[in-house]
Order: structure tokens, then C-alpha cells, then sequence
């Protein structure tokens, strides 16, 4: 398929989530059901897309797991955005490196 | 447009354009690698300005899903923009009017959001144009180095980059789970729900744009029953 379709169906739907409520529903949502489910849509999408993929998004489990260990281990102490990617991403390169130098990759 | 405003905001945006610059490098050596080219990663970051959905978009693109399971994604995925968009409508009040809120609302991410939201003083269009230039640059000027550098870079670079998203995300999730057990059942039921879709045979059949929508809505669901959130506080 066209990944132009792909790319326009993505932000044309991500721009008029955004851009409704800001020009046409000016009111807010009354249920607090819905107010509810909206509160915790970013933790669990955000979850569910983390994990478990993060375990497989590199070369081999044991420098996913450790990216991941890390991360978490990080964002608990309360670091920033940016020092917990950085890190994460620094766990991988020292897991492969240690694993290459034992023969294991 | 009043200039004074409108370089508050850029120099407010400023920490959110570098991270983004740094998050989004990752976003293109990703999508580089699972065999997207240069100019197509780099517009899907000018275009859509989110990390979650376009990670998941990414996603189905690379399963070679329908333009449905698209929609339905970055429906679901992104519905927390449609609250963030509401409040951020009621701070701005009745003086501003509908076509700067056609621009603002393309720069509604997360950290702009909670930056606009934290200001004391009354919200300006040139403050809220200005707290969206440099994200917009750096996150897509980010996604183009980062798919440049991916196609050249050894395959361990771009596994670490490629990380990097999935550390920013745990970034954004932990503190707040720390401190609401409210948030923690539901990272944790997320947690059980993902792994469920990923290694129960029956359940692995579903492609991962769908279980992704799934999991974040059941989980959800569940919460909000258990533990509505209090009158005023839900954004």
C-alpha cells in the first residue's frame, strides 16, 4: 500500500483530535467515566507499547532487558526525560559490547 | 504579533526542542531500519508532531496493516490530546479566536501542553506559537539526522538509538506511578495485557497495532471503574 495513504490517514486523525476540542467543543466532557478512562489512556498505551517490545527491539534479550532495567531504574530515581533515554540507550551498547567480547553474540 | 511573547515562548520551549531532538534521532534510526526511506520517516515527524502514535504508526506501516487499523491506532492512542486540547481550550478563554487555534492545536504534544498549562500569566497566541517552534524543529529535524545516520550506522548504534523512544517513555511513566498507586494498577495491568498479546499462542495472531489499542483501552477501562479520578482532576 501507498505509504502516503499510511502517512496522511496518521496525522490527518492525530491533528483533528487535537484541533476539535480546541475550536468546536469548547465545553467540558461531563461523564467521569469517560474523564476517567482519558486520565489513564497515556499510562497503559505507553505501557503497552514498551513492554514487552522493548525486550526484542534489539539484537539480543539480554541487552533489551538491560535497556529496560536501567530506564526504569533511572525514571524511579526521578532523573529526566533525557538522561533516562541517553542511558538506556548507553545499556545497550555496553550489553553488546560485553557480550561480544565473551563470544556470546 | 507581539515579539516579547512570542521569544518567551521559544526560550520556554527551548529544553523541550532539545529532547525532542535527541528522542526523535531514535524515532529515524528506527524507522530506517525497518526499511522506511529518509524523506518518509522525516515527514511522518513533520506531519504529526507525537511520539506514542507515530511509534505505534510506525508499527502499522511495517506490518502492512489497513488505513483503518491506522485510524483506529492514532484514535485511540492519542484521545489524550482530545482532553489535553479541552482544558487547554478553557485557559485560553474567549479573546482568542478560531484560526490561531487551528495553529496552536498542530503543537499540542504532552510537554507543550504542560508548559502552556503551567503559566501564570494569561496565555497569548505569540507565547503559544513561540512555545512550538523550536519542538517542531528539533523533532523533526531530529527524525531526519537520526534516519540519515541510521542508514549508514552499525547495526548495534541503531539498536541503541532505537531504545531511546521506549526510554522516554518509561521516563514519562514511572515518576507518575510512584506516586498514584491509581497509576501503578494501571501501568501494571497494561503490563499483563501486553505480555498476554505477545506470548499467549492465541492471543500472538493479533497484529500489534490492534493488541496495542486493546491493551491501553481494557486496561483503562478497568482503572477508571475501579478508581475514578477525582472531580477536576482528570487531565
Amino acid at each position: 500500500m501507498n505509504i502516503l495513504l499510511y502517512i496522511l490517514a496518521m496525522a490527518l486523525t492525530t491533528y483533528l483530535i487535537r484541533v476539535l476540542p480546541l475550536t468546536i467543543f469548547r465545553k467540558p466532557i461531563r461523564s467521569r467515566y469517560l474523564r476517567s478512562v482519558l486520565y489513564y489512556v497515556p499510562y497503559t498505551c505507553l505501557t503497552a507499547m514498551t513492554f514487552p517490545a522493548i525486550l526484542s527491539s534489539t539484537t539480543s534479550l539480554v541487552s533489551g532487558a538491560a535497556a529496560l532495567a536501567v530506564a526504569v531504574f533511572l525514571a524511579y530515581r526521578g532523573k529526566s526525560l533525557i538522561v533516562v533515554a541517553l542511558s538506556s540507550s548507553a545499556a545497550v551498547l555496553a550489553a553488546e559490547a560485553v557480550m561480544r567480547l565473551a563470544g556470546l553474540l | 504579533m507581539n515579539m516579547r511573547e512570542y521569544r518567551l515562548g521559544v526560550s520556554h520551549g527551548l529544553p523541550v526542542g532539545m529532547g525532542y531532538f535527541s528522542v526523535s534521532f531514535g524515532f529515524g534510526a528506527m524507522a530506517v531500519s525497518q526499511g522506511l526511506k529518509v524523506w518518509e520517516a522525516t515527514l511522518i515527524s513533520l506531519t504529526n508532531l507525537t511520539s506514542a502514535g507515530q511509534f505505534a504508526g510506525l508499527t502499522v506501516i511495517v506490518a502492512g496493516a489497513t488505513i483503518l487499523e491506522m485510524i483506529l491506532t492514532q484514535l485511540i492512542i492519542n484521545s489524550r490530546y482530545a482532553l489535553m486540547s479541552l482544558a487547554l481550550s478553557q485557559r485560553m478563554g474567549q479573546r482568542i479566536g478560531v484560526f490561531p487555534r487551528i495553529l496552536i492545536a498542530f503543537f499540542n504534544t504532552d510537554e507543550i501542553f504542560a508548559l502552556a498549562m503551567a503559566r501564570h500569566e494569561p496565555l497569548t497566541v505569540p507565547y503559544l506559537l513561540g512555545l512550538g517552534t523550536l519542538p517542531i524543529l528539533g523533532w523533526t529535524g531530529g527524525t531526519l539526522c537520526g534516519a540519515l545516520a541510521g542508514s549508514v550506522l552499525p547495526v548495534s548504534i541503531r539498536n541503541a538509538l532505537g531504545v531511546m523512544l521506549y526510554g522516554m517513555f518509561i521516563a514519562i511513566v514511572v515518576p507518575p506511578a510512584k506516586r498514584e498507586r491509581e497509576i501503578l494498577a494501571a501501568v501494571g495491568l497494561a503490563l499483563v495485557c501486553s505480555s498476554l498479546f505477545a506470548w499467549l499462542p492465541v492471543l500472538q495472531k493479533v497484529s500489534a497495532g490492534i493488541s496495542i489499542v486493546l491493551c491501553t483501552l481494557v486496561s483503562a477501562c478497568i482503572c477508571a471503574a475501579v478508581f475514578p479520578v477525582k472531580e477536576e482532576a482528570a487531565v
